[in-house]
C-alpha cells in the first residue's frame, strides 16, 4: 500500500508542477451560468444584458424547415453588419434555450455553422449582440418529426 | 482522456475556413436511462480557438449543443502552414487541446 500511496503522491506533485508551469492554461472568460441557467429566451437575454430587441434582415439563420431528427439539427448563424459582439443561437423550446454564445473577435468572420438538439419543434433564433447595447435577430420555425429525448 | 478532436483548416484567398469535430457525449442532463434515473449533464461548455498560438475566438456552449460537436468558421488573415489550436472544457472540467496546420 505504500507504494501506492507515494505514487499517488507524486502524481498530485507532477500535477502541482505541471499547473504551476502554467501547461493548463485557464480559458480567459468565466461560463456564463446565469444565461445558461435560463429557462427562457427573455430570461437569458437579460442574463446577458442584451438592450432593445428588434428583428434585422442584416442577420442570417440557415436551417431545415423540417428536422427528421431533433437531436442533431445543422445551423448556420451570422451578420454582415459591423460593430457585433457576441453571436448567439437559442431555441426556444428546449429546457435549456441558450444553445451557443460566440464572442467575435476581427479575426474571424461573424458566421458559424453547428449542430443543434431540439427538443421539439420550435422557433429558432439568431441574436446579434451589438456593441452599442442593441439585440437583433432572425428567426426561423423548426418543425420536428422526431424529438430529440431532452435537449 | 477524451478522443482527439478532428480539425480541418482550409487556406485560400488570405482567409481558411476551419472546420472542427469534437468527440463528446453532449449529456444534457435531462435524458433518463432505462431504470428510469436521470443521466447527469455532461457537456463541452467552452471551446476556444489560437491562430499561431492567439486567441481569436471563444464559445460558451450550453447541453443544447449536438453530441459530438461540429463546428465551422472562417479565419480572416490565414494562410498555408500556419497553426490553429482548439481548447474545450467541459462541465466536469476536463479539458482538450488540438492543433492542425493549415493546408
Amino acid at each position: 500500500m505504500a507504494s501506492r500511496r507515494q505514487a499517488l503522491g507524486h502524481a498530485l506533485a507532477l500535477a502541482g508542477l505541471l499547473a504551476g508551469a502554467g501547461l493548463f492554461p485557464r480559458l480567459a472568460q468565466a461560463y456564463s451560468e446565469q444565461a445558461f441557467g435560463a429557462r427562457t429566451l427573455q430570461d437569458a437575454l437579460a442574463a446577458l444584458g442584451a438592450g432593445a430587441l428588434s428583428e434585422s434582415g442584416d442577420v442570417t439563420l440557415s436551417g431545415p424547415d423540417i428536422a427528421e431528427n431533433g437531436a442533431v439539427v445543422a445551423f448556420g448563424i451570422g451578420t454582415a453588419l459591423p460593430g457585433v459582439s457576441r453571436l448567439l443561437l437559442m431555441v426556444e423550446k428546449n429546457p435549456v434555450p441558450l444553445v451557443a454564445l460566440f464572442q467575435v473577435s476581427p479575426s474571424v468572420e461573424p458566421a458559424f455553422s453547428l449542430r443543434a438538439k431540439l427538443a421539439q419543434s420550435s422557433a429558432v433564433y439568431a441574436v446579434a449582440l451589438m456593441d452599442d447595447g442593441r439585440a437583433l435577430y432572425a428567426r426561423r420555425e423548426v418543425r420536428v418529426t422526431l424529438g430529440s429525448c431532452g435537449a | 482522456m477524451a478522443d482527439p478532436m478532428r480539425i480541418r483548416a482550409q487556406a485560400g484567398g488570405g482567409k481558411a475556413t476551419v472546420r472542427i469535430l469534437m468527440a463528446h457525449e453532449m449529456e444534457s442532463g435531462q435524458r433518463k436511462d432505462e431504470a428510469g434515473r436521470i443521466a447527469p449533464a455532461w457537456f463541452i461548455q467552452e471551446v476556444s480557438v489560437t491562430h499561431n498560438g492567439k486567441p481569436v475566438l471563444s464559445a460558451e456552449w450550453g447541453p443544447g449543443v449536438s453530441k459530438n460537436p461540429y463546428l465551422q468558421f472562417v479565419l480572416k488573415d490565414a494562410r498555408v502552414g500556419d497553426t490553429v489550436g482548439v481548447q474545450w472544457r467541459d462541465n466536469r472540467g476536463e479539458t482538450r487541446s488540438d492543433q492542425a496546420t493549415m493546408a
